[in-house]
């Protein structure tokens, strides 16, 4: 579309994004009030995020939400990479067409399902609940997202450089960690805070998994909601997303720093050729 | 040779991963739907032991219990959560169209310079936590809440709403936090949209709302589907936003499922909720791949 705003055009962008973060702003500046009371002001105050660093049980959760998101992240992304070569290189081979609907389906199952489904799963395989079963229900649904993210990558990638390396006798294996993996790098970066957000975030599936010694900041959060709304619960998203912002921001930031520079680098190239 | 034993390994690892614990998951909620109730850990007789080989998986089959089954046509319950859910998915899905429509639309016609920003702005509270986003809603909603609180100082009522606890709570927030889902793809199908064809049809004496319908609708068609199934598959199985949001009347069968689940511990009855909600879900899945699977080859060819 190539013609300017209208004053319609104008309204609507702006009601919509009012829409979508006027409750966050508010959550946000309410985890500052004085009162405990949601809907009166009393003044400024940092006191719920003081109180909230005294609450053992709730620093605990974070712990176990983090080191779970970490973990689960990391070899989330290392799977999914693999999955996505797979989708998009590996070519013909038996069960492909299964494969590619095991990629596919998590991203759309309710989570009610899967989380119901791989609790069956542990109970069947008498296997003792807790950090290492919501580790695993986290690593299966989030590898399915990293697949996809570094898919879209792959499709767009000029496989000739890496033709080049193999013809000139690099072993596959040396040319992926040389040539492939640094330029999907950035899809594969955004692969992991996916992931890692994802898992930060999920309630659903961690209940149905989880076991005793692993409640996770969702979970404790929900418990929380659930007897109405305080402002230490405000103190705890805000501080969350906060978290995910800078990190959200920053990265889009770099990558487009990095594709500025690349860009500069096939100018340069192309100017001395 | 080390290219052939790589390329199995390659194929071999992602894939038992997901056939171990996604695919085999779905056998055993399958099977366990069909097992009695029992007090016992874990809450079921099995139905079947691999163990004993072919004949007692035969005899075994012979026994299988279609009690759950036949327990969720019953209670009307159950029909009256999957009809529910149907429902409340698609209206939700059709409101979120209609909030969403104008939005993507105003972002395609932005300043070239701001597309990205905008487009950021849209997909940064996706990334923030979906529980989050609830939450912040029920200091809103709710009676003594911030909406009825404005509403009455600005003297539009008297008596604060109930908002809270009821369905169109529920439609407030499924439209919330989907309304990212729908905006991406209606944007990225308008964005491509050739404003010259406009041009041309007001031309030919179009009036602009006339040429909205006949252009701008039919050629953002991709978008629109593909918006509309990735709000109406989730929300149906939606859990959080009922249960926090909606009221003892909403009947969704995400919240059935875990009720079932964690209040009755009912496992062979969740089971066949959950195999049943699959079934439900299974032809607007398959649609909605099939969808794509066209849209990428279009783009390629």
């Amino acid at each position: 579309m190539n013609r300017g705003p209208t004053w319609f055009n104008v309204a609507s962008v702006t009601a919509g994004f009012a829409f979508l973060y006027l409750p966050i702003v508010i959550l946000v500046v309410y985890s500052f009030n004085e009162s405990r009371l949601v809907t009166v002001w009393a003044g400024f105050s940092t006191k719920w995020y003081v109180a909230l660093f005294q609450n053992q049980g709730l620093l605990d959760a974070a712990w176990v939400t983090v080191r779970v998101a970490f973990v689960s992240a990391t070899v989330a992304t290392v799977l999914g990479t693999m999955a996505a070569i797979v989708l998009i290189r590996a070519g013909r081979f038996p069960g492909r067409t299964l494969f590619s609907g095991m990629i596919y389906a998590p991203l759309v199952m309710p989570e009610v399902i899967t989380g119901l489904s791989l609790l069956l799963l542990f109970v069947a395989m008498n296997f003792a609940r807790g950090f290492w079963t919501v580790l695993i229900a986290h690593i299966t649904f989030s590898m399915c997202f990293v697949a996809v993210v570094v898919q879209s990558r792959l499709v767009t990638f000029d496989r000739s450089v890496e033709e080049a390396a193999l013809d000139l006798g690099c072993p596959p294996l040396k040319t992926f960690f040389q040539i492939t993996l640094p330029m999907i790098l950035p899809a594969v970066i955004s692969g992991w805070m996916l992931a890692f957000t994802l898992s930060l975030d999920d309630l659903v599936i961690a209940s149905f998994t989880t076991g005793p010694g692993a409640t996770t900041l969702p979970m404790k959060i929900y418990s929380q909601v659930r007897l109405g709304v305080t402002p230490e619960i405000n103190a705890v998203c805000t501080i969350l997303i906060g978290i995910v912002t800078t990190g959200v921001v920053a990265a889009s930031l770099i990558t487009k720093r990095q594709e500025m520079e690349r860009q500069r680098a096939e100018r340069l190239a192309v100017a001395e050729a | 040779m080390e290219g052939r034993l790589g390329r199995i390994l390659l194929i071999l690892v992602p894939y038992l991963w997901l056939l171990v614990f996604f695919l085999v998951p779905f056998v055993i909620v399958f099977k366990i739907s069909f097992s009695e109730t029992a007090i016992a850990m874990p809450p079921y007789l099995p139905v079947f032991d691999l163990s004993e080989g072919w004949e007692a998986f035969k005899a075994a089959f012979a026994r299988l219990s279609f009690d759950n089954y036949a327990w969720l046509t019953e209670d009307d319950l159950y029909i009256r959560s999957y009809l529910s859910s149907l429902w409340i998915a698609s209206v939700s899905t059709i409101i979120t169209l209609m909030v969403g429509y104008p939005i993507a639309y105003g972002m395609a016609r932005a300043p070239t310079a701001w597309r990205p920003t905008l487009l950021m702005l849209v997909i940064l509270p996706f990334w923030t936590s979906f529980l989050i986003r609830v939450y912040a809603w029920i200091g809103i909603l709710k009676k003594e809440g911030l909406l009825n609180l404005a509403l009455i100082s600005l003297g539009v009522i008297d008596e604060p709403l109930t908002i809270l606890n009821t369905n169109t709570a529920v439609y407030i927030g499924i439209v919330y936090s989907y309304l990212p889902f729908m905006v991406l793809p209606l944007y990225s199908a308008l964005e491509k949209l050739d404003g010259s064809l406009l041009e041309a049809a007001q031309d030919l004496g179009c009036t602009p709302i006339k040429a909205f319908w006949v252009v701008t609708v039919p050629l953002s068609l991709p978008g629109i589907v593909a918006g509309c199934f990735l709000v109406f598959i989730p929300a149906v199985g939606e859990f959080v936003i009922p249960d926090l949001l909606g009221g003892s009347e909403t009947l969704m069968i995400g919240k059935t499922l875990w009720v079932e689940f964690f209040s009755n511990r009912d496992w062979p009855v969740s089971s066949a909720v959950a195999v049943l909600l699959l079934l439900v879900l299974i032809v607007p899945i398959v649609l909605f791949q099939m969808h794509q699977q066209r849209q990428q080859e279009r783009e390629a060819g």
